[in-house]
């Protein structure tokens, strides 16, 4: 008995919207206000930056605190939790990083312009830019915000005041054409050039490689945010590639259509980005990743433009250049307009949650779905952990009979059933479909996990598992508030390894923060949340209290660092979706070979042989 | 020093603080063995393991897919039904599997406190080992690995561990055991597993082992105690290490079944082994008893006498994640499935040695073998005739004491120096007997009252107290080992430059790499450890350059020499024979006494000084040896182990060790 009736709401100012249940109990996406077209007049990027946080993640109003008698909330007027308590948080919180309410952190509450580098500007591309009427700005609050995506150690810096190498200056192209001056301008005068979508990065690919001399000039997207036609035969979109995924599903919902890309990152994510970085959403299972949704994609690069000059479906032409492209991480262009598969929107949605007596019997079940093909839209398993973590983000109930039935629940679990507290873990579902098929598919998944000993748990469970994953970066800036930093990282491995890997990973995390003189026991847990027919893709959390710790920052990068050894000596990837950027390509060449290096090399050094895509990225 | 120094236990070198020892045999004098056997068993498991009786682990090891996967393999190889191999899996998996059970544990605690009460003054254990391995136990699975030195150790570390509440071990054991009437399932209830020896290439029998050891492992079904030297050492010198259970054991970790696993080695000491006339008749070719029942009810003639005390020192748990660490890539399994043979990682070599060499340096050294290390160095007439004197050997055996402390070593001296070097020689009058303030070798009385011994038989004879001797310094060679072989190499090319020393230090090592344990690739770090022990004791200075002779040490140095001289004479007795007398083809059946005799001939010709070039061991390690430096080669085709030799090689070898 969760979020009510709208199970939760992502409500923007300029686009007011909420998911809400339909008729039938499923999900899908309202609109409130039917908005239009972007005003053009007032561009959004400043709306944006207004309406969000400048040091943390997502809408500057949204946050959980603490209230006087120390119960959680959640203020501001976007999602569903607003202004529901908590009571479970703070126990949890103190008891699982040893943290305190009394020991505050709090962040500096002022961009300080001041503290920010002057631009280092080229004078030339700046005077020719002005005559292209391409809106840009050099104001320092504009450049910081497009200096960082949402690494810990970005974010850790920026609360602290710190400004590193920022953007010189920022430019917003309104469309294709644009973007092909500004990639002219930009490598007629050398300018450095970072594309900037969503800047939801979690792998330092927006970071400004400090050895960079020349000007940077980040090209935020933003502007370039239309849907610019539906063809309803082909189901297809041809989609501006600055669009944020909240607004495409809710512009494409408007019609009947979705892409059913959902990403955790969809409220603030962009199209460009999930191209550039091999994205995955959610609902992998029923509309595939980026890379099956794409048809067809325009990129700009310092050597023109590339483009395919169909649209089939499928082509035998040589290597498909669209994989140059996707996972390229804006090292060899824009990525300016993207056509991609939609589909009507499923007529009935259900959640659903499955607990197991342990983690294994868990895997096993996941495995077992794998096998039979029969993966709902989505199916997420969290461990111990991260269950006991949920657990804690349940809102005070409403009502005597609603606590009664949960204690009830929790007696069945583990007197009746035998199942043990500490080791139980919970898989969550999302079914998505017309009604007689969903429910034949529910019947179906659950007969299996039957087989593994899994007990049905409900909806709520299951959608409060899907809540999880939009607040859980909330919840990281409530942490830095109070001595506690942490991350998610994730990676894919064999079926054969799923459980070896998940066990190694969070038992070094344990032992690397031991070693590193963490006072508290870290949280250390993970969850799969993909399955393939391969393999899985699995999900870690990671977060400590660093009291007394003289560099946070580093023991967490050290043992993020360890921990991502351990991933790949248990035969996991190197990146599920997040991307390598800077953070994670020390290890590229053993990924992907001596060869396969010098082929990506190639690449760059053909296409963009003066490094005008600086960040830096992947290689 | 070395960077094994870093595995060593902190500052336990030097005299052994009683201290830190309990006797476990003390409480048992004073309280009732049965109350011991029936007391409250409840130790703390690993954590990570869900309880599994033994024949749930015997069938998850028959149902693992690796095993069925090799089974349809060898079905298919062999044209059998895959039924038929499965039932030999089945088979091969009756005869191994242990079946741990609390209650024979008991029966053994019970019968065990009865004989080690008769049999030992005290056994010491180490407490802050226990305690530490008692931790270790629950947080991963757990490998024990005590040396071999008697058939007395094979379950001491379980009634210990029972004793202790620790979890007892499932234990590796030859196959010969299991054979015995009752003992082998006394055992095996006890928590014995049983390995064939010469298992070759029966490639199903590797998958059922291998599994199997992997499967307790892996679930931490209970610790897993085995041999690293693979035997019961017959010369009381640690053995070159086997790898193939040291690789089983490990792989575990190395696939990321487990997120650790941790090492225990255990030395285990003592004043005197049980077998000890039992080994030298061995070695001198006399062949040794068949484990059975009866054979060990009559051997309890040895349990009248005296073995004074036994020390058990746990060593300090190892990680095999941080002794691995930027030295294995464990990544090279990522493109095998799981299920699939494995990899063999090269270097569980240099673990497996680092391994011998920490209970080497875990182990105890008594007042005697010291002692029997200086007697060893008089002319064997002295002993045999004129008697050595008793005030020369103590004030040897206390310099050589003073030189051991020096070197690290750790001595069991607990009383009055006197006291200790006469109840030493008094423990062991069955090799030497003290009169008249003089020592003499015994020699065995029963073939000379029966009839006159010819010339030979009174070789043998002697032989048999020298190897005795022989085995009791062997205890503390690894003290003296790198030193004495740079001392060696500075007598043999009489050079004074580092790199010429270091170039003959490392052909030494090669030599001897059966004789003694180096741990491979760790040549500079024992070169370096010897010239620190050797300017440590004021035999040598040492420059950037150069390694030149003082005055001080010449005692030290002589020692040292001399300590290896047995080993470098025996040697070359074997080249000689292998190079001039025998032929170009042989087996090892037809070398043993050939070689034998050759020496036997030369003792008594007055060429040859050491009896011990009479041990089978050595014989065989010179054959390794030279196998290894190819000098001699293994025909491949023969079916009765036939080696070729180089003769020209063999004699290039020989020249070298004297060469100037």
């Amino acid at each position: 008995m969760l979020y009510i009736s709208t199970k939760y709401q992502i409500i923007r100012k300029d686009f007011p919207f909420y998911l809400g249940k339909t008729a039938h109990g499923g999900l899908w996406v309202q609109i409130k206000n039917l908005p239009g077209h972007l005003p053009k007049e007032s561009p959004s990027h400043v709306f944006l930056q207004e309406i969000m946080k400048w040091n943390g993640w997502g809408y500057s109003d949204s946050r959980f605190l603490f209230n006087k008698k120390g119960q959680a909330e959640f203020t501001g007027k976007r999602y569903i939790i607003i202004g529901m308590i908590i009571p479970g948080l703070k126990d949890w919180f103190e008891c699982t990083f040893g943290a305190s309410l009394q020991h505050k952190t709090p962040a500096t509450p002022l961009l300080n312009s001041s503290a920010v580098q002057p631009p280092t500007l080229n004078e030339a591309f700046v005077e020719e830019l002005k005559s292209t009427g391409i809106p840009f700005s050099q104001d320092a609050e504009d450049r910081v915000f497009r200096a960082h995506g949402h690494c810990l150690h970005e974010i850790f810096a920026l609360r602290e005041g710190k400004f590193g190498r920022v953007p010189d200056m920022v430019v917003w192209p309104n469309c294709h054409n644009d973007v092909v001056k500004i990639v002219e301008l930009a490598s007629k005068h050398n300018v450095c050039l970072i594309p900037y979508g969503g800047g939801t990065s979690v792998s330092s690919a927006l970071e400004c490689p400090p050895e960079e001399t020349r000007s940077i000039v980040s090209l935020d997207t933003s502007q370039m945010n239309r849907i610019l036609w539906v063809d309803e035969k082909n189901l297809t979109a041809h989609v501006e590639a600055g669009i944020v995924g909240q607004d495409l599903e809710r512009l494409l919902n408007e019609s009947g259509y979705c892409t059913g890309h959902e990403p955790d990152s969809m409220e603030f994510s962009s199209l460009g980005g999930w191209v550039a970085t091999r994205a995955s959403g959610m609902k992998k299972n029923i509309y595939g990743n980026i890379e099956d949704l794409v048809v067809h994609i325009k990129m700009v690069t310092p050597q023109g433009v590339i483009e395919k000059s169909c649209q089939g479906p499928r082509m035998s032409t040589g290597p498909d250049i669209h994989h140059f492209i996707m996972g390229s991480e804006g090292t060899l262009g824009v990525v300016t307009e993207v056509t991609m598969k939609i589909r009507p929107m499923p007529e009935y949605q259900k959640y659903g949650s499955v607990v197991f007596p342990n983690f294994e019997q868990g895997v096993a079940c996941l495995r077992e779905v794998a096998r039979q093909r029969c993966a709902p839209a989505s199916i997420r398993l969290m461990d111990n952990e991260q269950f006991k973590f949920g657990h804690a983000l349940k809102p005070q109930v409403s009502s005597i009979f609603t606590s009664f039935l949960d204690g009830l629940k929790k007696f069945y679990i583990t007197k009746f059933k035998g199942f043990d507290p500490n080791r139980l873990c919970v898989a969550t579902l999302l079914f998505e479909g017309d009604r007689e098929k969903v429910l034949q598919h529910e019947k179906q998944v659950y007969d299996i996990a039957a087989k593994f000993g899994g007990l049905a748990a409900g909806e709520d469970n299951g959608q409060r598992g899907y809540m999880l994953t939009f607040v859980i970066a909330y919840l990281r800036d409530l942490g830095m508030d109070y001595y506690v930093i942490g991350e998610s990282f994730e990676t894919s491995v064999p079926w054969d390894r799923v459980l070896d890997i998940c066990r190694n990973v969070k038992a070094r995390i344990v032992r690397e923060c031991k070693e590193r003189g963490v006072q508290f026991p870290p949280l250390s847990t993970c969850r799969v949340t993909q399955t393939y027919d391969a393999g899985a893709c699995v999900y870690f959390y990671f977060a400590f209290n660093y009291r007394g710790l003289s560099d946070p920052v580093h023991v967490y990068e050290q043992v993020e660092h360890a921990a991502r050894e351990e991933i790949l000596a248990n035969g996991g990837s190197l990146s599920h979706h997040h991307g390598v950027g800077k953070l994670r390509k020390e290890w590229m060449r053993e990924t992907v070979s001596n060869v396969g290096m010098g082929m990506l090399k190639s690449v760059k050094d053909y296409v963009d042989p003066n490094n005008i895509f600086g960040n830096r990225n992947l290689l | 020093m070395s960077d094994r120094a870093e595995y060593r236990d902190s500052g336990r070198a030097g005299l052994v603080d009683e201290r830190q020892f309990v006797d476990i045999l003390e409480e048992r004098r004073h309280s009732s063995d049965l109350g011991h056997a029936l007391r409250t068993f409840n130790p703390h498991p690993y954590q990570g393991a869900a309880p599994c009786s033994a024949a749930e682990l015997n069938k998850a090891v028959l149902e693992a897919q690796y095993l069925r996967y090799v089974t349809k393999e060898i079905a298919m190889e062999t044209g059998s039904s895959v039924e038929e191999v499965r039932k030999e899996a089945c088979g091969i998996l009756e005869e191994m599997s242990q079946n741990l059970q609390l209650g024979f544990i008991r029966l053994m605690g019970y019968t065990l406190t009865k004989v080690f009460k008769r049999l030992f003054t005290s056994i010491f254990v180490n407490m802050e080992g226990l305690n530490m391995l008692q931790q270790a136990i629950q947080e991963t699975p757990v490998i024990l690995m005590p040396n071999h030195r008697s058939y007395v150790d094979f379950l001491i570390i379980s009634y210990i561990l029972f004793t202790y509440d620790i979890p007892v071990p499932v234990i590796a054991a030859g196959i010969p055991l299991a054979g015995m009437k009752m003992v082998g399932e006394i055992l095996r209830r006890s928590g014995a597993f049983f390995i064939r020896r010469a298992i070759g290439s029966d490639k199903l029998y590797w998958a059922v082992l291998s599994e199997y050891v992997k499967a307790i492992v892996r679930k931490g079904y209970a610790p897993m105690e085995f041999y690293v030297e693979g035997l019961r050492s017959r010369t009381l010198k640690s053995l070159t290490p086997k790898l193939g259970m040291m690789h089983m054991v490990l792989e575990p970790y190395f696939k990321g079944e487990v997120f650790d696993i941790t090492l225990v080695p255990i030395s285990i000491s003592y004043d005197r082994v049980l077998e000890e006339s039992l080994l030298a008749h061995e070695l001198l070719g006399v062949p040794k008893p068949k484990e059975s029942t009866m054979g060990l009810l009559k051997a309890s003639k040895v349990l009248q006498e005296d073995y004074g005390t036994m020390h058990v020192n746990f060593g300090r748990p190892l990680s095999v994640r941080q002794l691995c660490h930027g030295k294995i890539n464990r990544c090279q399994y990522n493109l095998i499935p799981r299920s699939k043979s494995s990899l063999q990682i090269c270097t569980d070599l240099w673990l497996a040695h680092l391994m011998v060499r920490i209970q080497e340096e875990g182990s105890l050294i008594s007042p005697w073998s010291l002692m029997a290390c200086l007697l060893l160095q008089a002319p064997i007439t002295v002993l045999t005739e004129e008697g050595l004197l008793w005030q020369q050997l103590t004030e040897k055996t206390l310099w050589l004491r003073k030189l051991a402390l020096d070197y690290g070593a750790r001595l069991n001296w607990s009383a009055p120096d006197s006291d200790v070097m006469s109840s030493a020689v008094a423990l062991h009058c069955s090799i030497v007997h003290r009169k008249a303030g003089r020592v003499y070798l015994v020699q065995e009385e029963e073939l000379a009252r029966k009839r006159p011994i010819s010339l030979e038989e009174g070789v043998t004879r002697t032989a048999a107290a020298v190897l005795m001797l022989a085995s009791y310094r062997n205890q503390l060679l690894h003290v003296f080992v790198r030193p004495a072989l740079l001392a060696t190499a500075i007598h043999i090319t009489k050079s004074t430059q580092r790199n010429e020393l270091f170039t003959f230090f490392c052909f030494l090592q090669d030599l001897f790499s059966y004789e003694f344990i180096f741990i491979p690739d760790k040549l500079s770090q024992d070169f370096e450890e010897a010239c620190l022990l050797l300017k440590k004791c004021g035999a040598v200075h040492i420059s950037q350059q150069e390694v030149t002779l003082s005055d001080m040490g010449l005692e030290a140095l002589s020692f040292l020499q001399a300590l290896l001289q047995p080993f470098i004479d025996s040697y070359q007795v074997m080249f000689r024979y292998l190079s001039e007398e025998g032929v170009n083809v042989f087996t090892e059946k037809q070398f043993l006494p050939a070689v034998r005799n050759l020496a036997t001939k030369l003792i008594l010709s007055g060429e040859l000084h050491t009896y011990e070039a009479l041990s089978s061991d050595t014989q065989k390690n010179v054959l390794s040896a030279l196998r290894r430096l190819e000098a001699v080669t293994k025909l491949r085709a023969s079916e009765q182990n036939e080696y070729k030799v180089n003769k020209a090689a063999v004699r290039r070898t020989g020249d070298i060790l004297c060469k100037f």
